[in-house]
């Protein structure tokens, strides 16, 4: 934590956690909880009901760790990660909520992204489009000063 | 589960919510207010952790998974810390609006946890 302070005067421009992206890694936090917390309790007590479904959320729950804690870390190494995980959420998201409303029968326990996400109010739905909207507007940059140019260009292909 | 107290808290938590997203959109760095509010709805879910610890033994049993609601109210309680905590490390508006959401995530929690102990059946 101590290097959060010693970037404090270049917030704009080495830490995507600065700003209302704070709001954003907040909410993804909340988000993380939630799904981490509803996963452990599945697994914890009725497993043996739908185990994909369970093992989805648990998959899906760690991801949502991992793409917080990826937003808030600076470096190219996470900004690759954070759009990893960015992705295969939306993927997620819109695969099984699809699939949860054309055929029920294959998820009949709840995910959280069964009805892309209506037990959460939508929020696994918003959030990856925000995150990937925040993202290609906060390239990094932080590692930038050994080779600037070399450094936006490589930003620019991972964005798209 | 004491259902008043819980109701209390769940406006507590909504007010605080909603004080803090007004502050923190109008510009406003985290105060005392602010940072105070969320300390009072950590104080309620502590209150709340005595109360469902204690419930059962005088007869108030939760109707629903005793996991669920316990996996709910840690992941309640560790909101308001670390909200606060990152409120002191940047002081900025967003940091406020911070606040609020996890003061709302919150309210949403407990009475979630309320369904849980009175009415769900597990």
């Amino acid at each position: 934590m101590t290097d959060v302070r010693s970037a404090r005067p270049e917030t704009h421009r080495g830490r995507r956690m600065s700003g209302i992206g704070r709001v954003l890694v907040a909410v993804y936090g909340v988000l993380a909880l939630a799904a981490v917390g509803r996963s452990f309790v599945q697994i914890a007590t009725k497993f043996d009901e739908a185990p994909l479904a369970y093992s989805l959320s648990a998959l899906a729950a760690v991801v949502y760790v991992v793409a917080t804690i990826a937003l808030v870390r600076s470096g190219r190494g996470w900004y690759r990660i954070a759009w990893a995980t960015l992705i295969f959420e939306f993927t997620g998201v819109i695969v099984i909520g699809t699939l949860s409303i054309v055929d029920p029968d294959l998820f009949p326990h709840d995910t959280v992204w069964s009805w892309f996400g209506r037990g959460y109010l939508f929020i696994p739905l918003v959030l990856p489009v925000l995150g990937m909207w925040w993202l290609a507007k906060h390239r990094p940059l932080a590692a930038a000063a050994a080779a600037p140019a070399a450094e936006g260009r490589d930003a620019g292909a991972d964005a798209a | 589960m004491i259902e008043w107290f819980t109701w209390v808290q769940v406006a507590v938590a909504v007010a605080a919510g909603i004080l803090c997203l007004v502050l923190g959109f109008a510009g406003r760095v985290p105060s005392d207010l602010t940072n105070g509010a969320l300390v009072l709805v950590e104080l309620l879910l502590v209150v709340q952790l005595v109360v469902a610890l204690l419930a059962p033994a005088f007869g108030n049993q939760p109707t629903g998974s005793v996991l669920e609601f316990y996996t709910y109210l840690v992941g309640a309680l560790l909101l308001p810390p670390a909200a606060v905590f990152w409120a002191l490390l940047e002081r900025s508006r967003w940091s406020t609006v911070v606040l609020g959401v996890a003061a709302l995530a919150v309210a949403v929690m407990v009475y979630r946890m309320l369904q849980i102990w009175t009415v769900q059946q597990a």
